[in-house]
């Protein structure tokens, strides 16, 4: 559960940082050259943070839901979803495929248990 | 070249199909929110305020798990750091335009918004848009549609049963996000790295596991893309 006292504080300091972010080069440096070393940098944060966030997620079982028991079904439908997203580029279809393939998954080991 | 309307016109309906992925994800913002015992005016606020959904999910877990607020701060900041690369390059783009018209344009910056308005600019085959308009029909139209999707999400998260698992979409989300993001082999090498560190660094104090990861991904990236250069001249 998360303590909502020191919630709106974090929610207002990231608003002001992501702002920030966001108005960088837009508003306060106008003028500025944008530095090309910083772009080759920064165009490697999707794929570096997304898998970062991912594989503890799902290597970590399922949480209250998932028992903990069930060690694989979630990498499996990880992988599934994976293979969704590469082929199709389709959004609803990788977030559809990988949940059903955990329903059908923890459905098989409820019944094979 | 197009009028301020039709160049509205012109970027609201190019960013109409990304809506598929776009409201799913303000669904899942919303529904992890109520999970994780945040009230639905608390969903909102954050969609509003901070409005970048991947930095949105990563919070709400990280305050859930108690995380320290520095940690949980500088995390978020991470994550959305690419946006300084998307507003270095729509500076080029926006020059002329009014400061006050700009911190506007800059509060609504999104990986899709960027995506759609400057593959829009670059197209030579057809006549030219009001560049500041076409941004802010691609941008209006995913600030609304995210924001309307929050608090549905916080309102579903609160009535669908545990047992559908729907926390796992937030990874699937993740998953869906990142593949198109794996654009070369030193993409791939920022991907597998941040990845096993983050696998490897979870047992880090004050969850400054995902920090670790990210950083060190992004270095090997560059660290080899620096030592392939150099190798090739």
């Amino acid at each position: 559960m998360v303590d909502m006292q020191h919630y709106w504080p974090v929610v207002v300091a990231i608003g002001a940082g992501t702002f920030l972010l966001r108005s960088s080069f837009l508003v306060l440096l106008g003028r500025a050259e944008v530095p090309g070393r910083l772009v080759r940098v920064l165009r490697f944060i999707p794929a570096a943070v997304l898998p970062a966030l991912i594989v503890p997620i799902v290597l970590s079982g399922g949480g209250e839901a998932g028992g903990g028991a069930i060690g694989f079904s979630r990498p499996v439908a990880a992988l599934v979803a994976a293979l969704v997203a590469w082929k199709t580029k389709n959004v609803l279809a990788t977030i559809g495929v990988g949940l059903v393939t955990l329903w059908i998954l923890d459905w098989i080991i409820s019944v094979s248990l | 070249m197009l009028s301020r309307w039709e160049s509205f016109v012109s970027g609201a309906k190019a960013t109409l199909p990304l809506l598929l992925g776009v409201v799913p994800f303000g669904l899942i913002c919303g529904a992890v929110c109520s999970e994780a015992g945040i009230p639905v005016l608390g969903a909102i606020g954050m969609s509003l305020v901070i409005f970048a959904g991947a930095s949105q999910l990563v919070v709400t877990q990280l305050l859930a798990e108690q995380a320290s607020t520095l940690v949980v701060v500088m995390t978020a900041l991470v994550i959305n750091a690419r946006l300084l690369m998307y507003s270095a390059s729509l500076a080029v783009q926006f020059r002329g335009a009014s400061a006050r018209w700009k911190a506007v344009l800059a509060y609504m910056l999104t990986d899709q918004a960027y995506a759609v308005s400057i593959g829009r600019y670059l197209r030579s085959d057809l006549p030219p848009v009001n560049k500041t308009f076409y941004y802010f029909g691609s941008a209006l139209v995913m600030w609304s549609s995210f924001n309307i999707a929050t608090p549905i999400g916080a309102y579903l998260g609160a009535v669908i049963p545990a047992g559908w698992n729907l926390d796992f979409a937030v990874p699937l989300t993740f998953i869906a996000l990142v593949v198109p993001a794996i654009k070369d082999r030193f993409a791939f090498a920022a991907a597998v790295g941040g990845g096993a560190i983050a696998f490897l660094a979870s047992g880090l104090p004050f969850n400054l596991g995902l920090m670790t990861a990210a950083i060190s991904g992004i270095g090997i990236a560059r660290l080899w893309e620096i030592s392939s250069e150099a190798r090739h001249g």
